[in-house]
């Protein structure tokens, strides 16, 4: 039997709330993070997509101005979250080395990242072409690498078991806990910083993600652009933040006392190798053998899973192959799941998506309560899932919550939580 | 053109943006790396923004001359003739 692992510790900063405790408010009262964007590119440009999702900057007093000017947005986010993720699982110092019970090269991180730091890229070009290539900062490098969210995260914590970057699209914040997962049950560490991030609302992905029809149009009633299984959904609204959890083996948990949110049961991995940007569909496609996997890893049955979160953007395409996949995974069991959609609120956060999802997942999970999928005014007859509208009371008793995330490339991830 | 009092004012500023160092802490007889801490990467950038804050050119093979504080002074107030 393999080394069981649970949730210690949540952080998030997304575009509902600067931290778990007011993201989570916001997601059972159906709050939208959807605005108009009044950056001078949107005019500048005339961007066909006006509107996205951002988050709150991180405070100084978790992220300082020096750091700050050495961390990609999107490293900030993964700092931030991982700070609240760490102070919240209780550890006695702030740092790895700091802290009694832990021994530094036994804490790992798994933090994924959809594109990394592509405004620190794209600033460094705009500064060349201004004023020379004399003008750009060293600093370049280490703050667009895709892995400097890990890496800065493991040099806060002092986390030296490892600092992995699962970079899998939209699917890398669940890639994570499955990486995390697996690192704490080979027994490599015994805790492990999971999470994902991403800061990308600017205007050339912008400009690139609505050339390929991806995001929503939806310019004169922001709140209502993202829409996941609704008739009229016209796709997805950037978001941005990040999302992280403190794992940890049952048995390190329990020697410090240490209070538990979740077990992480099992997750599941797959590739469709099918088409670069359109998911996999049916009874074989790679979303359903990895909801199966996480089963199998999990060592649970279908009628145990009451709840989910889906992965559901808002895309026309995107979300009919989600629901196929349950059904085709867990049959007509997928009738008694409360399914939320919380990108309703959140807009997409690409590779900060999954990690945030998780940890709504978990607090669903523990507080018993789905939360809500906003716009769904019309449900698409073509998805027959039970659609958490309004947030829900779950049964109590025991059970597993799963999260899922799939992403362009055919990559698709699943994290299952099971209730202590 | 800057006086010598004032770009060791505007390095302390642009060391202090860099790395949390207050200005005062900048005097002339500092050493970078010795007194001040400081890593090559952050000279770079310190570099690069003395460059754009005094309008001159400090070439790469220069910098290793740049030991203490004074020596970036009077780089730049040279340069700057």
């Amino acid at each position: 039997m393999s080394r069981k692992v649970v949730v210690t510790g949540l952080g998030a900063i997304t575009p509902i709330g600067e931290n778990v405790q007011e993201t989570w408010a916001n997601a059972l009262k159906g709050v939208s993070g959807v605005h108009a964007l009044e950056n001078d590119w949107v005019e500048q440009y005339d961007l066909a997509v006006r509107i996205g999702a951002t988050a709150p900057a991180p405070s100084e007093d978790v992220v300082s101005r020096v750091q700050a000017k050495r961390l990609d947005p999107s490293g900030q986010f993964s700092v931030a979250a991982a700070r609240e993720a760490w102070n919240d699982a209780g550890f006695s110092g702030d740092t790895a080395d700091t802290s009694d019970e832990l021994d530094p090269t036994r804490v790992g991180v798994a933090f994924g990242t959809g594109i990394g730091g592509v405004w620190t890229l794209l600033d460094a070009w705009d500064t060349m072409q201004a004023k020379g290539a004399r003008r750009v900062k060293p600093m370049t490098v280490p703050m667009l690498m895709p892995n400097g969210n890990a890496s800065s995260v493991s040099m806060e914590f002092k986390a030296r078991a490892c600092a992995i970057t699962p970079v899998s699209a939209c699917a890398s914040g669940t890639e994570a806990f499955y990486q995390g997962l697996n690192l704490i049950r080979e027994g490599k560490a015994d805790v492990v910083i999971v999470g994902g991030a991403e800061s990308a609302i600017h205007p050339v992905t912008i400009a690139a993600f609505n050339s390929m029809q991806a995001l929503s149009r939806r310019n004169d009633d922001p709140q209502a652009a993202s829409r996941p299984f609704d008739l009229d959904r016209d796709g997805f609204v950037m978001g941005e933040g990040a999302g992280a959890c403190i794992l940890e083996s049952e048995e390190h948990a329990k020697a410090r006392g240490a209070k538990i949110y979740a077990e992480l049961a099992g997750a599941g991995l797959s590739a469709d190798a099918h088409h670069i940007t359109s998911p996999a569909i049916g009874d074989e496609g790679g979303p359903a053998r990895a909801l199966r996997e996480s089963m199998v890893s999990g060592g649970f049955e279908p009628s145990e899973i009451k709840h989910v979160n889906a992965h559901a953007t808002s895309t026309p395409v995107g979300d009919i192959p989600e629901a196929g996949a349950l059904r085709a995974a867990f049959g007509s069991e997928v009738d008694s799941m409360a399914v939320s959609a919380t990108k309703s609120m959140t807009g997409h956060l690409l590779g900060g998506s999954g990690a945030v999802e998780g940890v709504l997942t978990i607090l669903a999970l523990k507080n018993r309560i789905a939360p809500c999928t906003i716009n769904l005014d019309n449900q698409d007859p073509k998805i027959d899932l039970d659609v958490v509208t309004t947030a829900r009371d779950l049964p109590s008793g025991d059970m597993v919550a799963i999260s899922n995330s799939f992403g362009f490339g055919g990559h698709n991830s699943v994290a299952a939580f099971r209730s202590v | 053109m800057a006086s010598k009092d004032e770009i060791l004012a505007g390095l302390a500023e642009i060391v202090n943006e860099e790395t949390g160092l207050e200005t005062e802490a900048v005097q002339l007889d500092k050493s970078f790396t010795d007194d001040l801490d400081i890593d090559s990467i952050s000279m770079m950038t310190i570099v690069v923004n003395a460059e754009e804050k005094f309008d001159v050119t400090i070439p790469d093979e220069e910098v290793k001359n740049l030991k203490t504080v004074e020596d970036a002074v009077n780089f730049i107030d040279n340069a700057q003739a």
